[in-house]
């Protein structure tokens, strides 16, 4: 069974000489949490324009859930669910008459209407404020309701465009779990733009890093911290009297070990600049009679994979 | 065509609309001053005369220079009642038919270009409608607005032009097959007009306010036809204001059509 639910292939978008996306081939499969990387303006929010129809494409193609957004659009935006950058309410409107009117646009079958508003209100904790004009809600309240709108008509495919941005850290965690409980528990699809590569390490399944419209890094964010990071930080608990024989071990190896070892913590901490070389560095701490009672690489993360390919694309 | 959706965003549009003040007010104001103090301010005019001189002197002499068609359907009427079919058929026609034009413009506005200004087109342009219906939906809301708020208007004017006259006219003396040809057929005109300058004008305007104000210049048709009317050179009759209607449902037409061609998500995502 073909579990891909969207497939790109060289796509490409300009405006006038801007190139916002530009040869970018990827794949997004069922039920994954994929996270799409990029600072502003790297063409996130242009691709997912592109994936739901909204935008033409200058060149490539593309289908999503089997469909061709230029051909198929509103027949694929039913399947779709599009949180936007910005909320995007009527905030002259009630939160119940924004989930009411999009139910009618979405087609959700008129009995099933007011059941699901209200299981999406409580869901996202607004029911007691649902009759409220959203003008008055806070940035946090906003974005939930934005994101129970994205799915009243239970999205196959749900697109996330920066979905915890501008967010307090209480309102971006509830938003994450909610994000984490519908791709886990409901088995939707999720493609999440995002600039905050915590989030991105904590909830995407794959990540892809856009530069300048064009695709550098695709992977689990295990295997892009491997390829791409260059320094990894081991942690080296020794015999406290072999301290001295084991940093003598430590500075004799200068093509695995770079710079001076130190010892902030009680523990030694070395940097070493390949993830394959921590058995080596091991094998000669245990060939020199040091008792090694821990090694612990503290693992790389997304921000160490995006500044490397953000400096190797800027020449830095 | 999708029905519902198309439905739905015209019940936003309206909703949203109706709790604009700069949409309200204006309706509400034209409305009072035409269909209710109007015509109780022409039932004032012999009153007025006896406080401030010769004021049916003045209309006298503005009668005498209607055309002779016109003069025609004022025989067997006395001063008094020529004058109050004069304003109340003739001088307030044009004047009523800003109704429906401000209503559609306004609300056109509110839908088009404020819907640019809040931010709230993107959200719309992710529904699975398409181009197509979102546009008629957007057109729907202004037209259908203006309908509803010129036959409510027609209706209240009715009574209150009747019931302010009694007194002079002694019998229910409006509407004519004039009033009804210009409500069944140049109203949705000019509703239709209203809409299709609005879209235009908001397709280059970056919100409410400016798109009210390059779409405002479509009153002045309807300021002139009233003066042609004062000065003679024109009244209403049912042939012309089926002419009337036909020009009008044309420009509607041409509006509509260059409209729809700024109207697509392509463009309005990319702007």
């Amino acid at each position: 069974m073909d579990t891909k639910v969207i497939t790109i292939n060289q796509l490409t978008r300009h405006f006038k000489e801007t190139v916002a996306v530009n040869d970018l081939s990827l794949e997004v499969h069922a039920g994954e949490i994929f996270g799409f990387l990029g600072h502003n303006g790297a063409g996130k929010t242009t691709t997912v324009r592109l994936l739901n129809g909204v935008i033409e494409a200058t060149s490539g193609s593309m289908r999503v859930l089997g469909l061709n957004p230029q051909v198929d659009g509103p027949a694929l935006r039913a399947r779709t669910g599009v949180l936007t950058e910005t909320p995007s309410l009527d905030e002259r409107l009630t939160a119940w008459d924004n989930l009411s009117i999009y139910a009618d646009l979405y087609g959700v079958p008129k009995k099933t209407i007011k059941p699901r508003i209200e299981e999406l209100l409580s869901e996202f904790d607004l029911a007691d404020r649902a009759r409220e004009k959203v003008g008055g809600y806070s940035k946090g309240m906003k974005q939930r309701l934005a994101l129970a709108r994205a799915l009243l008509h239970k999205p196959e495919l749900i697109f996330l465009d920066e979905a915890t941005s501008g967010l307090d850290p209480v309102s971006a965690h509830h938003v994450n779990e909610l994000i984490e409980r519908m791709a886990r528990r409901e088995g939707c699809t999720v493609f999440m733009c995002t600039h905050n590569l915590v989030e991105a390490q904590r909830l995407c399944d794959r990540v892809a890093i856009l530069e300048h419209g064009q695709l550098v890094a695709l992977g689990t964010p295990t295997e892009l911290t491997r390829q791409y990071v260059r320094r990894l930080d081991v942690e080296i608990e020794v015999a406290e009297e072999q301290t001295e024989i084991a940093l003598g071990v430590l500075r004799s190896m200068p093509e695995l070990v770079l710079g001076e070892p130190n010892k902030p913590n009680g523990a030694l901490v070395v940097t070493i600049n390949k993830h394959e070389f921590i058995p080596d560095v091991l094998a000669a701490l245990v060939q020199n009679h040091v008792r090694v009672y821990r090694m612990a690489p503290q693992e790389a993360n997304l921000e160490q994979v995006y500044f490397t390919l953000h400096e190797e694309k800027e020449g830095v | 065509m999708n029905a519902r959706a198309m439905f739905a965003i015209v019940r936003k549009d309206l909703k949203v609309a109706s709790q604009n003040k700069g949409v309200v007010v204006p309706i509400i104001v034209l409305a009072v001053v035409f269909f209710v103090a109007f015509p109780w301010v022409v039932k004032l005019l012999p009153v007025m005369e006896n406080m401030a001189g010769d004021v049916l002197g003045d209309i006298q002499k503005l009668l005498s220079k209607i055309p002779a068609g016109l003069q025609q359907e004022f025989a067997g009427l006395s001063l008094t009642q020529t004058v109050v079919v004069y304003v109340l058929k003739y001088m307030l026609a044009p004047m009523f038919l800003l109704l429906p034009l401000m209503v559609a413009a306004v609300i056109s506005a509110d839908s088009f270009a404020g819907e640019k200004e809040r931010k709230t087109l993107e959200a719309l342009l992710y529904t699975p409608t398409s181009d197509r219906e979102l546009f008629i939906a957007k057109l729907l809301s202004g037209w259908l607005a203006a309908i509803a708020v010129a036959l409510a208007g027609f209706v209240l004017y009715t009574v209150m032009a009747n019931a302010a006259a009694w007194s002079q006219m002694h019998r229910i003396f409006f509407p004519d097959a004039m009033w009804l040809v210009l409500i069944l057929w140049v109203v949705p005109a000019i509703a239709g007009l209203g809409v299709g300058v609005m879209v235009l004008a908001s397709s280059r305007a970056q919100g409410f306010q400016d798109a009210n104000q390059l779409g405002g210049l479509v009153v002045l048709p309807m300021v002139a036809l009233f003066y042609a009317q004062m000065a003679g050179v024109m009244y209403f009759n049912v042939f012309v204001v089926i002419l009337m209607g036909l020009v009008i449902w044309l420009l509607t037409g041409l509006f509509i059509w260059l409209g729809s061609r700024t109207f697509q998500r392509n463009r309005l995502m990319a702007a």
